[in-house]
């Protein structure tokens, strides 16, 4: 195979620059432990109002006793339920979310809350909101003529006006 | 000048994907109108959901599938000087498709399967939809075989010769369209299919988007390919240059084809049901795909300098100027190559395993494969067509400065129209949204761009009819003037083709390494779906 010299140092700069681009994914993932929500957990979509977890009087914002909290979502056509949730800024906050029907996304914008929701499988993503603030909670991914409504709304409300204690009901503002 | 029947051959297959690609334009506006909530009155999402599912299959299946079938057919008998093998098969093949087109686009315009291009279930749409869908692929797979079998009979007659360059490219395509069909039609035949004809109940929506991602990232290489093949055999010539390096080429063609299918999972970052291990091992293979791009970049430049220093160009960009920006093929190339540097920055955005959470399924996504596919893509399938036109038709395009109008209006119709979409998306508008009713202020941020979106919408739409209003008008032209060329012209290479090692004139330790490839990537996350306990899911309606 014939390589002219500039082809040869075009395939070095090719290599580092991809090398480069690697090792910062490797790193983030490994070092820092960022990774996008893969949690292979299966649930019966069609039963959910009989599971332990996402019955509707289970669904809601839970103070867990280490102090950080657990959302349970359930995503049906065209909602988040529940519909409005207040959350502490500044506290990790992990989200467990099943769909009712089909195949949802949820996005929180302007944070790097979201996930894609699929029927038959658990979501689960863990953030820390920085700023308090109201979000809407939006679909982002089409699942019927609704799609356009389907969105809940989060008030991320500063920590100190947060009560400590976990909470035997779920919290629904 | 071709032989008639692969004239006829030729044109019939791109009547058909032009005709759909007009159709898909003029969806494309009242899209961009509906959305804008400009005209009350034609606020509907039960509408606007039947017309981007059907301009998302037009665009994105029909008119890339019957150009590339097309195209491949004249490739192969023009570069290989030898006549079309089986012309009956690829009749055969171009009506299934056909008749599959049309079987699709019946429930598709009566709104019967508006489950957009991706067709995720449990969703469902009528069958025949399915049914259209897979004749559609069937039908290309004709083209497929034949574009292998005339590669392997010119290798048989001239042993120890390399395959001409385009012809190299077009069987690559046909070997990973063959791959990558594979994961879509087994979601197809074995879910879809007897789950909307009532034989089985449910599906498992998580194993049907992990098929869909295999076919769904190595489909966007099946439709830049051709592309790619005009940037490498047509622009140099077109330039009056010849091509810096086949050889680099060929390497190029063949880490398309091994490196762009064992990479799905990228389109899967934020699901469930795959595990982070191999999301990770996908996405770092996804950035290798970017190698053989930046060997075309430099391929391409290089030949384009060349061709520019020798009229008369100096200076570090001199050359530039030099070219000639009124030959419609090296302006197609120079703006395809614009577009991709913007849209390859996008996309490593999008690859990346952690900051594809800030972009994932926002305008951003609709941003970035309008201006890749649509602008890049595309806007190399219409220079091709109008250098093959006088070929395929016998009559010389009607006009030259129309075709320079059209590629710069689709350029900066793309360019308006997708830097709108990049910000939206990052200013958190999703993707797949017939109207805004989110009552938060944070969209008061998206109105100026919602309106620019529809400008580079108006201007996208005027060139798709410039574009087919000048194919058109040359076609009807009466038969009188004679045609300038009568052959097809591919460049040659700077250094002699003589000879280049049988790894880089065949496919068969590729296919080996494809084999090896996609069984590490996608055969335990599949086979995983048969090991856990799952639940399928009922269809629903939408
Ligand atoms: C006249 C020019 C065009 C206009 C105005 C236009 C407009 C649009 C709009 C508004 C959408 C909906 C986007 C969303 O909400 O996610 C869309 C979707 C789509 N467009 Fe285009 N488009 C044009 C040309 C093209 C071209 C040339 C292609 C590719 C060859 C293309 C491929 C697609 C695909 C595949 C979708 C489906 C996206 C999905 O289902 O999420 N479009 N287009
Ligand atoms: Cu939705
Ligand atoms: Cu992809």
């Amino acid at each position: 195979m014939h390589i002219h010299p500039l082809e040869r140092r075009w395939i070095y700069v090719v290599l580092a620059v991809i090398g480069i681009f690697l090792l910062a994914i490797f790193y983030t993932a490994i070092a820092r432990n960022i990774h996008p929500p893969s949690h292979i957990e299966t649930i019966d979509s069609a039963s959910l109002h009989l599971s332990e977890e996402f019955a509707e009087d289970k669904l809601g914002v839970w103070t867990q006793p280490d102090g950080t909290i657990k959302v349970t979502l359930v995503a049906a056509r065209y909602g988040f339920y529940p519909r409005e949730i207040q959350l502490p800024a500044g506290t990790q906050v992990t989200f467990r979310i099943a769909s009712a029907d089909v195949l949802h996304g949820i996005h929180i914008p302007m944070t790097n809350m979201g996930t894609m929701v699929v029927p038959g499988y658990v979501s689960e993503i863990t953030t820390t909101f920085p700023k308090p603030g109201e979000y809407p909670m939006l679909c982002n991914e089409y699942c019927g003529l609704g799609h356009d409504h389907m969105w809940s709304k989060v008030t991320v409300v500063a920590k100190e006006s947060w009560p400590a204690a976990p909470n035997a009901q779920p919290v629904r503002r | 000048m071709l032989a008639i029947e692969i004239r006829k051959l030729a044109l019939s297959h791109f009547a058909v994907a032009f005709g759909a690609f007009a159709l898909a334009a003029v969806m494309g506006f009242y899209q961009v109108l509906e959305r804008s909530d400009l005209i009350p009155a034609l606020q509907s999402p039960g509408v606007y959901f039947a017309s981007v599912s059907t301009h998302g299959v037009l665009m994105a299946y029909v008119l890339t599938t019957f150009f590339i079938m097309g195209f491949g057919y004249v490739t192969a008998v023009s570069s290989l000087k030898m006549p079309l093998w089986n012309l009956k098969w690829a009749w055969i093949g171009f009506w299934i498709s056909t008749v599959g087109t049309g079987l699709a686009a019946l429930p598709l315009l009566l709104g019967r399967a508006s489950v957009l291009y991706t067709f995720y279930p449990p969703v469902q749409a009528h069958a025949l939809f399915y049914i259209g869908a897979t004749l559609l692929v069937v039908g290309s797979w004709f083209w497929c075989v034949i574009m292998i079998a005339m590669h392997r009979q010119w290798k048989e007659a001239h042993p120890g010769e390399p395959v001409p360059l385009p012809m190299f490219a077009t069987t690559a395509n046909a070997i990973l369209w063959l791959w990558t069909s594979a994961g879509v039609a087994a979601e197809v035949l074995f879910q879809l299919v007897p789950w909307s004809l009532g034989l089985k109940d449910t599906v498992d929506a998580g194993l049907a988007r992990t098929l869909f991602a295999w076919t769904l990232h190595p489909i966007v290489y099946f439709w830049l390919i051709p592309a790619y093949i005009a940037l490498y055999s047509f622009v140099p010539k077109a330039a009056g240059g010849k091509l810096f390096s086949h050889e680099l080429g060929r390497a190029a063609f063949v880490m398309l084809l091994v490196l762009s299918l064992p990479i799905g999972f990228h389109h899967l970052y934020m699901d469930p049901e795959q595990s982070a291990g191999f999301k990770l091992s996908h996405g770092a293979l996804t950035f290798l795909v970017a190698v053989p791009t930046l060997l075309t970049a430099f391929t391409v430049t290089a030949s384009l300098e060349m061709a520019g220093r020798s009229k008369g160009g100096t200076g570090l960009f001199g050359w530039i100027g030099a070219l000639p920006w009124r030959n419609s093929m090296v302006l197609a190339g120079i703006l395809a190559a614009a577009m991709l540097v913007l849209g390859g920055f996008g996309g490593l955005v999008n690859a990346s395993y952690a900051m594809n959470a800030m972009v994932h399924n926002t305008a951003w996504v609709a941003g970035h494969f309008h201006l890749i596919f649509g602008g890049t893509t595309i806007i190399m399938y219409m220079a091709t067509a109008y250098y093959l036109w006088p070929h395929v038709t016998g009559k010389p395009l009607g006009s030259s400065t129309l075709p320079l109008v059209q590629l710069w209006s689709w350029f900066w119709g793309f360019v308006i129209l997708t830097t709108a979409w990049h910000i939206l998306g990052l200013l958190g508008q999703p993707r797949r949204i017939s109207t805004v009713t989110y009552n938060s202020p944070l969209t008061f941020a998206w109105d100026p761009y919602i309106l620019t979106m529809v400008v580079g919408g108006t201007v996208l739409t005027f060139s798709a009819g410039l574009f087919v209003y000048i194919l058109a008008k040359s076609y009807r032209q009466p038969e009188t003037a004679p045609i300038q060329a009568d052959e097809i012209e591919y460049a040659e290479s700077l250094d002699p083709v003589t000879r280049v090692h049988p790894l880089l004139n065949g496919f068969r330790v590729w296919n080996i390494a494809i084999a090896v490839l996609m069984l590490v990537n996608f055969g335990y996350p599949i086979a995983q779906f048969f090991l856990i306990k799952t639940f399928g899911s009922v269809a629903w309606g939408y």
